[in-house]
């Protein structure tokens, strides 16, 4: 009874307190819906056979996000063949920013041969719930949608031949070798996603 | 020609020249936020290619033009992409920008972001206001709005 007690008491608690906008390390994702540039809807439960996903919160117009394309697209190459699929997702608000609208979104998939999903999410409501701040943005989430690492592609988004720490890369490699991710939060320089004004 | 003088005269006293952009390290810059200052330091994190950084750099501009007691510091990152500082040299002259400019020369942003301020997430436009007296500091992630500046430099100050 007391137990019971102290749980309803905890829910009440639970209830009252803010929302938290944004995944922390540890947190469990929440899976989500949003249209593919091929018309598509797309949610991480289609992918069957997947380990882990790498969520990358990118867009068309921001030179981070021109400056690692080409590593984007290898990183899939690299690692959707082992279980982890890039999932892209194009959270601007395309009234801000209208090289971000759905129709430059699928120009810009076919002109790069993106052969990974890359969304929009229209009503932002998935980037809030991540708490994407940038782009581009990577949450590294296991199979069960636990959060297992947030930031940086890697160190240096000037010249991809200079970087010398291989965030992401290395936190998928060590979540297939069954280890605990070593570096899994960082930091970056990047365009803040553009929001919708309110 | 006493005419002429005074033009000359105000010429040289508001003066229309652009201030020399320093380039600074990290240590350089960590040493401005922490030195006593008479004045609230509003410190702009902008970047020539970042859109809504440029869009809000006349109300920069114009604090600096119209408020004393602030000292603006727009805090160029486009090192991180180029290191080149004669593009921000470049922009600085075409824009006419009067305020200080720093250009600030790191690599390996993840290194130093917690230590300008834990709260930022690295996007570009953020400001922050500091009371270096009070150590009463107001971070301001995205775009700023019309008279948000003012706000914060009432509640660093209060």
């Amino acid at each position: 009874m007391k137990a019971l007690f102290l749980s309803l008491i905890m829910a009440v608690l639970w209830a009252g307190a803010p929302i938290k906008e944004g995944y922390e390390v540890g947190d469990t994702a929440a899976d989500f819906k949003l249209k593919n540039v091929d018309g598509k809807m797309v949610s991480l439960g289609d992918f069957k056979n997947a380990k882990g996903f790498i969520v990358i919160f990118d867009c068309n117009t921001c030179p981070y996000s021109k400056a690692y394309n080409e590593r984007i697209i290898a990183l899939n190459k690299k690692y959707a063949s082992v279980g982890y699929p890039v999932v892209a997702i194009n959270a601007n608000d395309a009234s801000k920013s209208s090289g971000d609208s759905f129709e430059e979104m699928v120009r810009v998939a076919k002109a790069k041969g993106y052969d990974f999903p890359y969304l929009v999410d229209e009503s932002q409501t998935v980037a809030k719930a991540f708490g994407a701040t940038n782009t581009p943005h990577v949450f590294v989430l296991t199979k069960d949608l636990k959060v297992a690492y947030i930031g940086a592609i890697d160190d240096s988004a000037r010249k991809a031949e200079a970087v010398t720490k291989k965030y992401v890369e290395t936190a998928v490699d060590e979540l297939l070798a069954g280890k605990k991710v070593t570096t899994s939060k960082t930091k970056a320089i990047g365009c803040g996603i553009k929001w919708r004004s309110v | 020609m006493k005419r002429f003088l005074i033009l000359i005269f105000c010429s040289i006293s508001f003066p229309l020249f652009s201030q020399e952009i320093e380039s600074v390290t990290l240590a350089d810059f960590q040493k401005i936020l922490q030195a006593p200052n008479d004045k609230v330091l509003v410190i702009n994190f902008w970047a020539t290619w970042c859109a809504p950084c440029i869009k809000e750099l006349p109300l920069l501009e114009k604090l600096h033009r119209e408020n004393p007691n602030a000292q603006v510091l727009l805090v160029s990152m486009d090192y991180d992409l180029d290191p080149d500082i004669e593009k921000v040299v470049r922009f600085q002259n075409r824009k006419k920008l009067q305020a200080k400019i720093l250009f600030l020369t790191e690599n390996d942003p993840n290194a130093w972001i917690d230590k300008i301020d834990k709260r930022w997430s690295g996007a570009l436009p953020a400001t922050l206001v500091i009371n270096t007296k009070t150590k009463k500091r107001e971070l301001v992630q995205g775009e700023l709005a019309e008279g948000q500046l003012e706000e914060l430099i009432k509640k660093v100050n209060n």
